[in-house]
């Protein structure tokens, strides 16, 4: 299949992701946002590993082959385990101020 | 190597020491004590030196080396004594009359606190070291070491008495001419060093040297030390500063601005003497800045109230024949000048410090008067002095001055006019001075009179020495038109050499006849003009100009201190403060402006600063991807 087609879904992920982090006020909504993003990277990067597999390349050493899917996994790891962070700060943030909209914590300004 | 010139290196380390010891220990030593060390270090290097004459006198001279002063490739500068004949005459006047001097000040300084006695001594001690290495310099290097050095404890010893701003101020000015003259000297080396390669006087003088230099090397070189020569040595245009420098110590005026170091210039070129005589652009213009000189301040001297400041104008007067006598060739009589001018013009100021410290302060003479009665042995003394310097037949001055009188005619009549003059004008303001001092009545107040006393034994005893010095001092140097052999000229003969010049007996005889007649008439004016002298007003007309002093120090503060304070103040108010100012301010002040606008850009707002950071992304994927 054309690698073209993951790159274009992946950058149509990605875009959609920017766009929703840009435009939206609502801290879970922005924090889905990033997942996003972070999935449309790691779709690139499962589609560029097949690639690399099937060319010839990487038919003089197999062994290193599918290092980039398993390299995937380990990002959705660690991807669970920054979701899990995330979601405490926006409960503690939601205790102390009684809302999830971003733009309320403004003290860092001037 | 002889035995005596082993401990050559002593004569300036002497003093020193003794400057050290006085320098640092001033706060513990005793006033009897600075003086005795202060005094006792100059005798050990006069008793030196004397040995070191006779030496000299057997025709025993040497260039010492002592170390490499610097040291470059295919370039060194030595540290080097040269002893020769004029050194060692130089060795015996400075250390000679420093000792007198020395000794005088024990008791003129008594009033002083000891820490400043102490100091007193301790500068004196310097100044005395510092001209030794002048004049025992075996090059022009070491000679300007101690020239500088010179410069310095004048300074410091015009200043000395240095909470009254007046006496800084005439420090500063003594010091900031000499600076001038120093940078003609310093001209000078660079342009010997770049010419010959060497500053060392028997390289430099050497006949294979001297064929090195073109003309215009020659006048260029000799007129950058004349420069240096007319500040040191107070000649027009840089002699204002010698009369403001009678603000130092009587003593001071005496060791400093009489004796010695204003005759580093004359003995600066009687020791170059090789090159001066090849330049006669340069002696054309030593010779009338020396008359011209002798002149101007024999004119002001006229004039002046002040018994220093009379006494100062004498010594630039006199300085100026002294220089007349180096431009027409005549080194042997400029440095026989340099002689007995150190003696009797040493007597009248030590003289006239008698009269100051009698007169608890005074120096006006309008307001002494009838001091013979009172203080015989000052009168008498400073008696002796007028007659030297005004060139009485006997006396040290006749045979000096009529030397560089007769020098002058063989050179040019219409010169020896004018110096004669000069001359003329010498004895009559130095007896204007004696008449109106010691004779007559008294015009202080009462207290004055009941104070007037005789200086004690400590100041007698060197104006006693130095007045029959005046008196015999002249006879190392007899003409041979009056029998005598002139000793001085074979002394020196090895160094310094004379141009020729002959006249024959009935002309010398005549000169001589004539100057002594006219000086004669010239003190009997000064006798019936002043024997009554009452105060007089406000001078008018020329009188007034004189008094005034030609109204120098005037035109050079309007010629040249005006406008250099017009520059600084221009620099200070515009360049400084509108360029300057305005630049540092200004970029401290774009940095608070625009920072104030950048600062709306932190919105605090999460949204603002993800957008901001994608469009930097995007920027930079842009120029990742089309630049």
């Amino acid at each position: 299949m054309d690698i073209k087609a993951y790159i274009i879904l992946s950058l149509a992920l990605f875009t959609i992701g920017i766009v929703g982090v840009l435009v939206r006020r609502n801290a879970i909504i922005i924090f889905m946002c990033v997942e996003l993003m972070l999935n449309a990277v790691n779709l690139l990067l499962v589609a560029f590993s097949k690639m690399h597999a099937m060319s010839g390349v990487a038919k003089a050493s197999p062994y290193f082959a599918s290092d980039a899917q398993v390299f995937v996994f380990f990002i959705m790891v660690v991807a669970a385990a920054e979701v899990s962070v995330g979601l405490a700060i926006i409960v503690m943030m939601y205790r102390n101020v009684h809302t999830v909209d971003v733009n309320f914590l403004n003290r860092l300004k001037n | 190597m002889n035995n005596i010139f082993k401990l050559v290196w002593l004569i300036p380390v002497l003093p020193l020491i003794g400057f050290l010891i006085n320098g640092l220990g001033r706060k513990s030593l005793s006033k009897s004590l600075s003086g005795i060390i202060g005094s006792g270090v100059i005798l050990g290097s006069f008793v030196l030196s004397l040995l070191v004459f006779f030496q000299v006198k057997n025709v025993n001279t040497a260039t010492i080396h002592f170390f490499d002063f610097i040291r470059l490739e295919n370039f060194k500068i030595g540290f080097d004594y040269k002893i020769d004949q004029l050194s060692s005459l130089f060795l015996l006047i400075i250390t000679g009359v420093g000792f007198l001097i020395h000794v005088y000040s024990t008791s003129y300084m008594h009033d002083e606190e000891n820490m400043n006695f102490a100091k007193y001594f301790s500068y004196l001690n310097l100044f005395v070291f510092s001209m030794l290495l002048l004049v025992m310099g075996g090059n022009f290097v070491i000679m300007f070491i101690g020239w500088e050095g010179v410069g310095l404890c004048s300074y410091l010893l015009i200043g000395y008495w240095f909470r009254n701003t007046d006496y800084t101020d005439a420090a500063k000015k003594a010091f900031i001419m000499n600076r001038i003259g120093d940078l003609g000297f310093l001209l000078a080396l660079f342009w010997l060093i770049t010419k010959i390669g060497s500053v060392q006087y028997d390289v430099v003088f050497s006949a294979a040297s001297l064929a090195k230099l073109s003309a215009t090397d020659i006048t260029g070189i000799t007129m950058l030390l004349f420069v240096g020569a007319t500040g040191k040595s107070a000649q027009i245009p840089l002699y204002t500063w010698l009369p403001d420098a009678m603000a130092g110590p009587t003593p001071v005026s005496a060791l400093i601005h009489a004796a010695t170091m204003v005759t580093a210039g004359i003995y600066m070129i009687a020791r170059s003497n090789a090159l001066f005589s090849l330049a006669h652009q340069t002696q054309t213009v030593i010779t009338i800045v020396g008359l011209a000189t002798a002149l101007l301040a024999a004119s002001i001297a006229i004039k002046q109230n002040d018994i220093k400041k009379v006494l100062a104008y004498s010594t630039v007067s006199q300085l100026g024949f002294m220089f007349l006598a180096l431009g027409t060739g005549n080194y042997v009589a400029a440095v026989f000048h340099v002689l007995t001018h150190a003696f009797f013009k040493a007597l009248m100021f030590l003289g006239s410090g008698s009269v100051i410290h009698a007169m608890g302060g005074e120096q006006d003479i309008r307001k002494m008067g009838g001091l013979h009665k009172h203080m015989k042995i000052t009168s008498v003394t400073f008696f002796i002095g007028c007659l030297a310097i005004a060139g009485i037949p006997g006396f040290s001055g006749f045979f000096s001055k009529d030397e560089i009188l007769a020098g002058t005619f063989a050179h040019s009549p219409v010169l020896y006019g004018v110096a004669l003059f000069a001359a003329l004008l010498t004895a009559f303001y130095m007896f204007r001075l004696y008449i109106v001092t010691f004779t007559g009545t008294f015009r202080g107040t009462h207290d004055q009179e009941h104070h007037l006393h005789e200086s004690p034994a400590a100041m007698t005893f060197p104006l006693i020495v130095l007045a029959i010095l005046s008196i015999i001092g002249g006879y190392v140097g007899v003409p041979e038109v009056l029998g005598g052999h002139h000793e001085l000229a074979s002394y020196l003969s090895p160094v310094v050499k004379s141009a020729e010049h002959h006249l024959d007996h009935n002309t010398e005889y005549m000169l001589m006849g004539l100057s002594t007649i006219l000086v004669v008439i010239s003190i009997s004016f000064a006798w019936m003009k002043f024997k009554n002298y009452k105060v007089e007003g406000e001078a008018n007309g020329f009188g007034k100009v004189l008094e005034n002093k030609w109204y120098v120090d005037e035109l050079y503060q309007a010629a040249i201190v005006n406008p250099l304070k017009s520059i600084s103040a221009f620099f200070n108010n515009i360049i400084e403060s509108k360029v300057i100012d305005g630049a540092v301010n200004g970029v401290g002040k774009a940095v608070n402006y625009s920072s104030r606008q950048l600062r709306w850009l932190q919105s605090g707002q999460v949204g603002a600063y993800v957008l901001l950071m994608v469009i930097g992304m995007l920027i930079l994927f842009f120029i990742q991807l089309f630049l």
